[in-house]
């Protein structure tokens, strides 16, 4: 079970302007593969924070980052770049899917900026993951013309199409309502259950939180439990 | 394949904003065809006013020139050697007009791959004489068949053919005003009188119009050995030998070697007419400066509308970085985007250019003094169309450069907390 997938050593984080502000403070941490961690705590305790330093788009930070035991590094924006598409997938609280393409386009999108598989591969791997999410028939409607909870389901597929060590969330039920929450949260769930996908999710709804396998729970910029 | 998926990207992109893309490629269009349509005016209104001298003027004139002998007696006196002389009246030298040792001129002349042709020339001032008027004029001995070939001689026989005058013995063409002054037409006989006295009948073979009144007025052609006859001198009498070159830029540097060489006086059309040299030169710096200024008002265009995309798409770009675009992949997707709108634009601009071109050529334009001129003139040259599409490509990649850079620089981390 336990190989390490991410790992935080010794992170702290300021915010420059307009004063130096430590919002985050001595973070260690680490999640194993398969693990679904929720990630709560007030607003601005900095959970957001924590997640776009492991997101590797933040890089102005102190400590040591390891995805799947490797050293992020805070420059080589290539390489890092790199890593977000093959590594890690990303599910927002707005789903920012590109209007200009439809539905599995928009899937299939880093699955053809990895381009590890041929064109039809990626295009057959793509419906694959809107199957599992019971999406398979809007595949060629435009991404405008899906509805919200349409939308963030989109999105995971899009997260899941390179099969990433682990899919970051940040709050991906905050502009949902209660039944499409809990749909999303099924999907979480059975992602972790069934393909042992390794899950790490900002939330700041308890009710979201204590369904998963583990909190991480985070008060001014520290970890409490 | 990854570019592939780039431009796939970029070509969405610019039809999701189809009526903005197709602005800015207006844009660029408009300029590419008012930049091909003016130089090609420009350029084919240059080349007639030059060529109405250029042509017709030889691009080295081997002639002996009246001017003082440039060793007086003095200056072979050893002792006065280093001296300043100061020598009062001198008059020209009583040379003779005629060119020393022509035929072996001409031989070597012809030897030479520099030139492209050659055609030997005389003079002779003479009377026309009309009843109980004489009209002065003067007679120019010429080779009808290579004067045409090099010197576009034909173009401005109106009427007659010049080939007649080797045909024809004793024949003459004259300049369309002097002929209205002597009333007569081809098949006429005119009576010309030499500054020796001697008369001579001469049959009217064609009318001549160079464009020029004053030459018309008082100019004929007639072969060289018509002269010859006329001035009683024999075959090797002649008193020009006009040369055309290969390379028109080697006339100074050929012309000095020739006053040496065959110790004559040599001119070169650089020196002769300097004055249409600059006047097609600043003609065209103005054409080119006018193109490019449209051009580059075009590529603001073009920045202003990829920075509106930019600010739009904001998102777009937040989300294919965040999902593993880097930052030179979305730089490269808005480049993409200009130069398409650039080659585009540039391609649509270059055709209407041409038909534009085509229009004017299609215009009449008749004057009196360019009898062989009946439309506007253009000129197609392929290399204004090269210039217009690398232009079109630079001014657009720069334009795009711009933005293209402020989008890969955008913090997808800004982006997606402001939401």
């Amino acid at each position: 079970m336990s190989t390490t997938i991410l790992e935080a050593k010794h992170i702290n984080k300021y915010f420059h302007d307009p004063i130096r502000v430590q919002v985050l403070n001595d973070i260690n941490f680490s999640i194993n593969k398969g693990e679904f961690v929720s990630l709560t705590g007030k607003s601005g305790c900095g959970k957001s924070t924590l997640l776009y330093l492991l997101s590797t788009m933040d890089t102005d930070y102190e400590g040591q980052i390891f995805i799947d035991q490797e050293e992020m590094p805070k420059k080589n924006e290539g390489f890092l770049a790199k890593i977000r598409n093959e590594k890690i997938g990303f599910v927002f609280q707005f789903h920012y899917l590109l209007n200009e393409f439809n539905v599995l386009k928009n899937v299939m999108l880093p699955g053809l900026k990895l381009n590890k598989y041929a064109n039809e591969e990626v295009e057959h791997r793509a419906m694959e993951k809107l199957k599992i999410l019971g999406i398979e028939h809007l595949a060629l409607k435009k991404a405008n013309h899906v509805s919200g909870g349409e939308k963030q389901r989109v999105a995971i597929a899009r997260a899941l199409i390179n099969d990433p060590h682990i899919i970051m969330g940040d709050e991906p039920t905050g502009n949902l309502d209660k039944k499409n929450s809990d749909m999303v949260f099924d999907i979480f769930n059975r992602l972790s259950s069934e393909l042992n996908q390794t899950l790490l999710i900002v939330t700041h709804d308890p009710g979201f939180a204590e369904r998963t396998h583990r909190i991480i729970h985070m008060e001014d910029g520290r970890i409490i439990h | 394949m990854k570019r592939k998926l780039l431009i796939d990207i970029a070509k969405s992109l610019l039809f999701a904003r189809w009526k903005q893309t197709l602005v800015a490629a207006i844009g660029v269009t408009f300029s590419i065809t008012m930049f091909i349509t003016l130089l090609s005016f420009m350029s084919g209104l240059n080349d007639l006013l030059d060529g109405l001298i250029l042509n017709r003027t030889p691009h080295i004139k081997l002639f002996n020139d009246i001017k003082p002998n440039e060793n007086q007696p003095v200056k072979l006196a050893t002792e006065y050697g280093s001296a300043h002389h100061f020598i009062e009246s001198i008059k020209s030298d009583a040379n003779r007009q005629s060119i020393y040792n022509s035929e072996a001129i001409l031989a070597s002349l012809k030897k030479d791959k520099r030139v492209l042709g050659f055609s030997p020339k005389l003079t002779a001032q003479i009377f026309f004489n009309d009843g109980s008027i004489d009209i002065t004029g003067a007679m120019n001995g010429i080779d009808p068949i290579e004067e045409s070939r090099l010197f576009h001689f034909n173009d401005y026989v109106t009427a007659g053919n010049s080939a007649d005058l080797t045909k024809i013995s004793n024949s003459i063409i004259l300049g369309k005003g002097l002929a209205g002054k002597l009333l007569v037409n081809i098949g006429d006989v005119v009576q010309v009188t030499t500054s020796k006295g001697e008369r001579f009948q001469l049959k009217v073979v064609g009318l001549f119009q160079s464009g020029i009144r004053d030459f018309d007025d008082v100019q004929s052609y007639a072969s060289v050995s018509t002269v010859q006859k006329i001035l009683s001198q024999p075959s090797n009498y002649i008193s020009a030998i006009q040369v055309k070159l290969n390379d028109i830029k080697l006339a100074p540097k050929m012309a000095k070697e020739y006053e040496q060489l065959y110790q004559i006086d040599a001119e070169d059309v650089q020196t002769a007419n300097s004055q249409f040299e600059t006047g097609s030169s600043i003609r065209t710096l103005i054409s080119y400066s006018v193109g490019i200024t449209l051009l580059i008002v075009a590529g603001f265009g073009i920045y202003n509308i990829l920075n509106m995309m930019i600010f739009e798409k904001m998102d777009s770009i937040a989300i294919l970085k965040a999902t593993g675009f880097s930052g030179t992949d979305v730089k490269n997707i808005f480049i993409y985007i200009a130069i398409s709108i650039g080659i585009f634009g540039g391609l649509v601009g270059l055709l209407f250019g041409f038909g534009l071109s085509a229009t004017i050529d299609q215009i009449p334009f008749n004057t009196a003094s360019l009898p062989t001129i009946k439309t506007y003139p253009i000129n197609y040259n392929p290399k204004f169309y090269v210039i217009g599409i690398v232009f079109s490509f630079i001014t657009t990649y720069f334009a795009g450069w711009f933005p293209a850079r402020k989008a890969s620089k955008i913090d997808p981390v800004v982006i997606i907390r402001g939401k």
